[in-house]
């Protein structure tokens, strides 16, 4: 997209934000005024106003019929006042001039003396535009959903007799904010997020094993049928799920791993990623307190933080307090040169914000979070890589992570992987947990493949209560050494 | 707290609209239908290194409509529970289940088992308390940690105070209404040593805010907690028996009712599909739940059903008594329901008690594993293997703490092999238990 639409683009998001949160209830953009000199009681440094509505839609199928379908609606407005450290925050889930003057006055009660700030006037925000869907509840009639996830159904009970359960579902949200804040910040975006899963059960000889696959972005609904994605996702998920069915006692001890490309880049966001966010850097609760400019990887590691990706799970045009979504170096070559940023812990660490503000919803305060985080390709061919380990593990997926921050400890668990034995792939193994120490497991990256993959647009980040989208990847990775939560010691 | 709130006007107000949407429904042309609404409202405060870090004020609201017809279902949520979004609720959830395929598992639970009557069951204890008392409460609890040597940083603590009413009507004529309260105090403290920083925590949350242990003694706790674990080493890797603090006891059992849980087990995506009537534990351990328990948790006189709430035995004697159904789940199976759409309310164990040193002297070389991480559980399996923190114990005696190490094995083989439960019952959540002892689990390490 060049500039000049992208422009238009973003004069579009504003005028259907303006029209779809804020006219219903009587307000308009100058209202907003209005509403922070509510928030800008004495003392309060900044302030902001969040306006959200999201239509969310979810089609399940089970037993070879959709039987299950619901639509939600949510939205309501939050308000942030700030004075130093200090945060005072309400919501309502109304916007209207009653509710941003009653959730104003609470929120400034977190400062009761000082000087009282003016709104500064919006500055024209331009930013390029992320994602190209716009509606993904459109395009799609209920006829091709159900179409879709009974193909779904079809393709998985197809390919072989030990599956015995198909379940999929197609969800998509379409979610339309707004930002005003003291600053000077007006900002609009429209989000959309579709996703389709297909989960399968496959038992053979008495055993019985999972096999689960699923993806989707910032697009259409339309474009998940036109990929074909229901086919793709009930092979990929059977495939698992057979892959299992074989699956002997997992090792257990340190051994060297080797991970695949894309999703377990989870990795990533586990090892560093959380470690990297501005907030607990600036607490100095995190492993990676202080570490600026030092080496925290090895050598030829590099990982970003990338908002800026087209269509991504991750991606976000702006972020939700109005800056622009951005590509952000955290680790250069192994050494440490950047951390996530808010507007809040921007300013109290003396650095400028990097787009990574985002909140679950209205209701939900903004904090330092990961968008798309991933390592950029190495040099390595992936089967060099296998082929150097004389006994270790093979990952390719997992199903998820967890971590210390300050102890720098985490864990991710395998629900895909392979014995490495004598440079060859062997057998596959049960699910098992990893678990390693962040910057020491970072120093033992010794083999970085050509093949970096992005993840199909699955995850789901939790911090502090609060679940956001976002997206991981790497090319093919050897750690040379890393704990492995089998049950054969 | 600024806002006020009038459990009784907000829940007269919820039932109105509860009332409204089943009418409605049934105007549009549904066989059946069943409407839940809720509203919280609360305050949250957190400090940090003596400061106010934030202070959030929430109102939540909510309103979910299920029609159903002939055996087609719609479903459809609003965030909002005035008028015109509920009207506008019912008509999605109609339009939805004019797509939805005919399931004939499909409907409400039979009427003569909703609840007649709903007791009051001590469970709404509204705290008036102002937003300069509750973070001197936040203070007092920090401060008391931060001042135990050897602290040299927090993340906090916090206290949050919250009530709400939720309703829950059906086309039976079935209305029932509940109004809850909880409060809660947290704290997250930082030790620091030549080895490098621990964290831990400690909190204490009940229905009654005049229950909730002092705060001093949640501060000094975590603490004591974060300071127990500097200088960490690795375990060996070997088999070993591991005992598990009782919080983690409690994730044991959830994740015991996760399986014998109906949805789980239509589907087939549990470790215990048939196998109702077998042995899974030792025969002196029982396991059931208590509903109607007053002023306990998840204390509730009906279920999302509305059906009436009793106690149930899953565990009788080891063997696995019975499973944990909704009225829907209940049809999949050919079974009856439990009253536990929604989940478990109240679980309790009944078992012989051992003193915690008892339970701790029965490890000749082992693991008290005190901290979890990850989510490697696999239901459909019973495959075990999470990362673990804790302690290395020698003949009951406690040696050094230990991290970085992941403890495996199969839920099947741990529940068979419990040794002991111990007396530290911890009474905080749901779930009461106390410290459990398995025989033998793997633990990867160094």
């Amino acid at each position: 997209m060049n500039q000049q639409t992208a422009e238009i683009a973003v004069h579009d998001a504003l005028d259907h934000a303006v029209a779809t949160l804020l006219t219903p209830g009587g307000l308009n953009l100058s209202s907003l005024d209005d509403g922070l000199g509510h928030v800008l009681g004495p003392g309060v440094d900044f302030a902001d106003l969040y306006f959200q509505r999201s239509w969310h839609e979810s089609w399940m199928l089970e037993d070879g019929e959709v039987k299950d379908a619901s639509y939600n609606i949510d939205g309501g407005v939050g308000v942030r006042a700030m004075a130093g450290e200090k945060t005072g925050f309400a919501y309502s889930n109304q916007i209207t001039a009653e509710a941003l003057a009653d959730t104003g006055r609470t929120a400034s009660g977190i400062a009761r003396r000082g000087e009282r700030l003016k709104v500064a006037p919006f500055v024209d925000a331009r930013a390029q535009e992320r994602y190209t869907g716009r509606d993904p509840l459109s395009g799609l009639s209920a006829e091709d959903k159900i179409a879709m996830l009974k193909e779904a159904d079809r393709v998985a009970r197809a390919m072989d007799p030990a599956v015995s359960q198909v379940s999929a579902s197609l969800t998509g949200v379409y979610e339309v904010i707004l930002v005003r804040a003291s600053d000077g910040t007006l900002a609009a975006d429209i989000r959309p997020l579709v996703r389709f899963n297909v989960s399968v059960i496959a038992v053979r000889d008495g055993r019985r094993e999972r096999g689960s696959a699923g993806g989707g972005g910032r697009y259409a609904m339309s474009r998940l049928r036109d990929e074909r994605a229901a086919e793709r996702f009930a092979k990929e998920a059977v495939r698992q799920a057979l892959v299992n069915l074989d699956a002997v006692d997992a090792p257990a001890g340190q051994m060297p791993v080797v991970l695949g490309a894309g999703w377990p880049g989870i990795l990533l966001h586990e090892a560093v990623g959380h470690g990297l966010e501005g907030d607990f850097n600036r607490k100095g609760s995190s492993a990676f307190a202080g570490c600026m400019g030092q080496r925290v990887a090895a050598p030829g590691v590099t990982v970003v933080d990338d908002a800026t990706l087209v269509d991504r799970r991750g991606s976000m045009t702006i972020d939700d307090e109005g800056t622009s979504g951005a590509y952000t170096p955290l680790i250069e070559d192994g050494v440490l040169t950047g951390y996530m940023q808010d507007k809040l812990n921007a300013r109290l660490m003396g650095m400028a914000p990097t787009g990574n503000a985002r909140r679950e919803s209205y209701a939900h305060m903004p904090m330092p979070r990961m968008t798309n985080t991933y390592m950029l390709a190495g040099q390595d061919d992936p089967a060099d890589i296998i082929r150097s380990v004389k006994r270790g593990l093979y990952a390719v997926s997992f199903g998820g992570g967890q971590v210390d921050i300050t102890s720098g400890k985490f864990v991710f668990s395998a629900s895909e992987a392979y014995l490495i034995e004598d440079g060859r792939i062997t057998a596959p193994v049960k699910g098992a947990t990893l678990i390693g120490s962040g910057p020491e497991a970072m120093g033992r990256v010794s083999m970085i493949g050509h093949d970096l993959e992005l993840d199909t647009g699955v995850g789901v980040c939790g911090k502090e209560g609060q679940g956001v989208p976002v997206g991981v990847g790497q090319p093919t990775l050897k750690l040379d050494e890393l704990t492995v939560g089998g049950t054969q010691s | 707290m600024t806002q006020a709130f009038d459990a009784a006007s907000q829940q007269a107000l919820l039932e109105s609209r509860v009332q409204a949407a089943l009418e409605q429904a049934q105007r549009l042309g549904a066989d059946a239908c069943e409407v839940g609404a809720s509203v919280d409202q609360g305050i949250e405060v957190s400090v940090r290194l003596g400061e106010v870090e934030s202070v959030e004020l929430s109102r939540d609201q909510g309103i979910a409509v299920t029609v159903y017809v002939g055996q087609r279902k719609g479903s459809a949520s609003s965030s909002d529970a005035g008028e015109a979004s509920v009207r506008s609720a019912v008509e999605q959830a109609m339009s939805i289940a004019r797509y939805t395929g005919e399931d004939p598992a499909a409907g409400l639970a039979p009427p003569e088992l909703m609840a007649r009557e709903i007791p009051d069951l001590d469970v709404h204890h509204p705290w008036r308390l102002s937003t300069d008392e509750a973070i001197e409460l936040a203070l007092d609890c920090e401060n008391a940690g931060r001042r135990v040597s050897g602290i040299s940083n927090s993340d906090g603590a916090n206290l949050s105070s919250g009530e709400g009413v939720r309703v829950y009507g059906n086309s039976h004529g079935f209305l029932g209404s509940q109004c809850g309260s909880r409060h809660s105090l947290s704290c997250m403290l930082i030790a620091e040593d030549a080895s490098g920083m621990q964290r831990d925590y400690d909190y204490t949350s009940e229905r009654d805010p005049r229950r909730l242990a002092r705060a001093e003694d949640i501060g000094v706790l975590a603490a004591e907690r974060a300071l127990r674990r500097l200088g960490a080493r690795r375990p060996i890797t070997g088999r070993f028996p591991v005992m598990f603090d009782p919080a983690l006891a409690s994730g044991l059992v959830g994740h015991l009712m996760s399986a014998i849980a109906g949805g789980a087990l239509y589907r087939q995506a549990s470790f215990l599909c048939d196998r109702l009537g077998e042995p899974l534990f030792p025969e002196w351990f029982s396991l059931g739940e208590k509903p109607r328990e007053r002023g306990a948790m998840a204390s509730a006189p009906f279920d999302n059903d509305g059906v009436y709430t009793r106690d149930n035995v899953f565990i009788d004697q080891g063997r696995l008594a019975s499973y944990m159904l909704s009225a829907y789940s209940a049809r999949r199976l050919g079974m009856e329901t439990t009253g536990n759409a929604g989940g478990a309310r109240n679980i309790r164990l009944q078992a012989p008690l051992t003193p915690r040193q008892e339970l701790l002297a029965k490890m000749p070389r082992g693991v008290l594993v005190t901290e979890l991480m990850g989510q490697g559980v696999n239901g459909v399996t019973g495959d075990y293997s999470r990362g673990a923190a804790g302690f290395w114990v020698e003949n009951g005696e406690i040696l050094y703490p230990v991290e970085e190490f992941t403890i495996a094995g199969s839920l099947q083989a741990m529940f068979a092999g419990l040794v002991g439960v111990g007396d530290d019952i911890d009474t905080r959540g749901s779930i009461h238990s106390g410290s459990w002892l398995i025989d033998e689990m793997t633990v990867a390490g160094s």
